[in-house]
């Protein structure tokens, strides 16, 4: 029988062996570094080593075709950024499609996930399969997809949905900001729905059966056991899908890049450093709205946690 | 003992391995040097040659050839992503022209010799040469030439009193769509074809975008946008988005291409592909003869009714790695893929005009492309896009600024390019 001393709100699985620790939870823990450790350093090197790469070169004028004259700027760089409104329209877009496809994909993959749960043992496998395929179809296909649907040559949305006010053969939907952001975050949600879905799905299997046989013994509502057990008790699980998904959100590029290629302003920040240091070369702005673009995905992680009051180790069930 | 044994097997497996990359380590690879040929995709035209010119080289060399994205600007990236690196593999490129000086100033271009320049630029189109050279020097060696011209649908054109045997101004050709209420499909979209199309406009009233390129200094760099020739521009632009149809602002080559031949549109300004498609079409059975033979071509119209017009230049140039292990070679192999014989070839199987004047006046060719004497007229006037080593933010500049085309203010938008093109040169503002 393992003897665990440590207290309660402490274990994070990361912190030493507190005093008193068994000599067993000491070698565990040291087993866990490591483990863990080869893949800790790994990740140092694929991803601290870039990041702090582009923070310096983001401290210069550096064009990949004029290597020779690369000189220091300072923060000048981050001073051009942030005063232009190119930043801010991409920045507004990106916010504007993230906050339509995440709170879109919450609810419709909360729908789905309850659909999954509450399945026919015998087609459950047959329906989460069906709901996962368009997660397994690669982003920039299912751009290509969505933007020939609606493209007009090639597009069939126009003859299909031409009933509709407003719809007719010669609608232009890459034509405008409005009507290009809506097939853009089409896109999206129908690509990453699946996602969400399944995260939450994990939460809704977790809230115990007991809570909720007795809520219903005494005589709660479906809605009542929704809002007052299921919930609260799948708050962590929420967190998580809502961070992956807003995260992944907010660094859009495939479908942007092949529907409109930043066209009628639908450019994001992704867009923007991809455009500043792939196309223009110019190395030093590029990584500078990518350190930008970094430092946000940063706020929005804290922004969630600080949030949502959620702490992680809850959901793996050690507290 | 099965410790022993697990370490004879470790050994044994370390040597195995040791073996292995020694192998692989040893010497050089038997043969005549492998050029690679980095090429723009085609319809395996350039495959063909680089097969012909390995077995002419009585093996002195083999050229193998690899594809670079569909997009002339992806293109660019890659290559210039891979020359920054001074990657060495590269020793023939496909280049669009707009990009040479670029090239050039960044010394990723191997200096072309001067017997090589001589014989490569004889007998070759105007609009060639001065697109493979840079600041009056040759630095790449032109490979086949393209050129804008205005298609026209013969039956809806007749009766209209438009006389396309002569010269044409884009007024005129407006005023004729409007009448007939059809549509000029012209490139509206926001890519590097509005540049194109804007370029040709300007030149063709007697301007220019970049009247000094400046390639030491960004911050020098002079543009002609506030001239009454880059006014008039802008005013065919926004008159041509009126009758351009409803997808107008996202049209590109392609899609004007398949609107001129389903007959929605009766004018097209558009690369000769347009003949090759619409011919192989007719082969595939998906589009009757009566399609092709109404087909009209003329010269690209004019901005001002008599001066002549600029029609835009396109193509490509062969340019040599600086850092190619085998530049002699190199030269040699491009001399042997921009002959004569291979023009002439690579323009009868893939569409794709000459370079050197004396194809367009041969037999077999004028049989193909009964429109290849418009075609030469049309390549010795036409005229490059602005040369400068900063034409990438001259580009996209003016394709934020003058997309779509049928919002802008045709007085206020050139000054308003020119003043954005500065500030992001001077690298005071995003692109």
């Amino acid at each position: 029988m393992t003897t665990t001393t440590e207290r309660p709100g402490t274990g994070t699985g990361a912190s030493p062996a507190p005093r008193g620790a068994s000599d067993r939870s000491r070698a565990e823990q040291k087993l866990g570094w490591y483990l863990a450790g080869p893949a800790f350093a790994v990740m140092l090197l694929v991803t601290a080593y870039p990041i702090i790469q582009a923070v310096y070169y983001s401290l210069f004028d550096y064009r990949l075709t004029d290597p020779d004259n690369i000189s220091f700027v300072g923060l000048k760089n981050y001073a051009v950024i942030l005063t232009d409104s190119i930043w801010w329209t991409s920045f507004g877009v990106t916010v504007f499609i993230t906050v339509v496809t995440v709170a879109v994909e919450l609810v419709l993959g909360f729908l789905l996930a309850l659909v999954m749960m509450n399945a026919l043992r015998a087609i459950r496998p047959v329906l989460r399969a069906a709901i996962l395929i368009p997660y397994a179809v690669i982003t920039v296909v299912s751009a290509f997809a969505w933007q020939y649907a609606f493209s007009l040559d090639s597009g069939f949305v126009n003859s299909w949905f031409g009933w509709l006010p407003g719809i007719s053969a010669e609608t232009d939907w890459f034509g405008s900001t409005g009507s290009s952001l809506f097939v853009i975050c089409l896109a999206e949600i129908w690509k990453t729905t699946p996602f969400i879905s399944l995260l939450l799905l994990a939460g809704l299997a977790q809230v115990p059966d007991v809570l909720q046989e007795a809520a219903r013994v005494d005589g709660a509502t479906w809605w009542q056991r929704m809002w007052k057990v299921t919930l609260p008790n799948m708050k962590a699980a929420i967190m998580v899908a809502l961070l992956f998904r807003t995260l992944d959100a907010f660094r859009v590029f495939d479908s942007v890049f092949v529907m409109t290629a930043g066209a009628n302003s639908t450019e994001t920040v992704s867009f923007l450093a991809y455009r500043q240091t792939i196309a223009r070369v110019e190395i030093g702005l590029g990584s500078a709205v990518s350190v930008l673009l970094f430092l946000s995905v940063v706020i929005i992680c804290i922004g969630f946690i600080k949030g949502f009051k959620v702490d992680l180790s809850q959901a793996r069930g050690e507290k | 003992m099965r410790r022993t044994r697990w370490r004879r097997t470790l050994a044994a497996g370390a040597a195995t391995v040791a073996l292995a990359l020694l192998a692989g380590c040893g010497g050089a690879p038997a043969g005549p040097p492998v050029l690679n040929w980095y090429i723009n995709p085609d319809d395996g035209g350039q495959a063909e040659i680089a097969q012909r010119c390995s077995a002419a080289s009585n093996g002195q060399y083999q050229i193998a050839v690899s594809v670079l994205p569909r997009q002339s600007a992806e293109q660019r990236q890659q290559l210039i992503r891979r020359l920054a690196a001074n990657d060495s593999s590269i020793d023939i490129m496909s280049i669009d022209p707009p990009y040479i000086p670029e090239f050039a100033e960044a010394k990723f271009l191997a200096p072309v010799p001067e017997d090589v320049a001589q014989r490569t630029t004889a007998g070759i189109v105007n609009s060639a040469k001065e697109g493979a050279s840079w600041n009056g020097e040759l630095v790449t060696v032109p490979f086949w030439a393209n050129t804008q011209l205005l298609w026209y649908r013969k039956s809806q054109v007749a009766g209209t009193g438009l006389d396309l045997s002569k010269p044409v101004t884009w007024d005129q050709v407006v005023a004729t769509a409007q009448a007939k209420n059809s549509i000029i499909a012209a490139q509206g979209i926001r890519a590097e074809s509005l540049t194109v199309w804007l370029n040709a406009l300007v030149e063709g009233g007697g301007g220019q975008i970049v009247t000094n390129a400046s390639p030491q200094d960004p911050d020098g760099v002079q543009l002609g946008l506030d001239s009454p020739a880059a006014t008039k521009a802008a005013e065919i632009m926004k008159a041509v988005s009126a009758v351009g149809g409803p997808g107008f602002s996202t049209n590109s080559e392609d899609e004007n291409s398949n609107a001129f031949q389903s007959g929605d549109a009766m004018f097209q300004v558009n690369w000769p592909f347009v003949w090759g498609k619409v011919n192989s079409a007719v082969e595939e059975g998906t589009v009757p003869q009566s399609t092709p033979d109404d087909f009209g071509w003329a010269l690209y119209p004019q901005t001002e009714a008599g001066r002549p017009s600029a029609p835009p230049y396109g193509g490509i140039n062969l340019g040599v790695g600086a850092f190619s292990k085998h530049t002699d070679l190199a030269y040699q192999a491009t001399e042997c893929i921009t002959s004569t014989e291979n023009q002439k070839q690579y323009f009868l199987t893939n569409g794709n005009p000459a370079a050197r004047i004396s194809v367009f006046t041969d037999p077999d060719v004028v049989k193909k492309f009964p429109m290849a004497p418009v075609i030469a007229q049309s390549l010795q006037q036409a005229k490059p896009r602005p040369q400068t080593a900063y034409y990438s933010e001259v580009s996209e500049s003016i394709q934020r600024t003058y997309h779509p085309t049928a919002g802008i203010d045709p007085p206020t938008v050139g000054p308003a390019t020119a003043a954005l093109i500065k500030a992001v040169l001077a690298k005071e503002e995003l692109l």
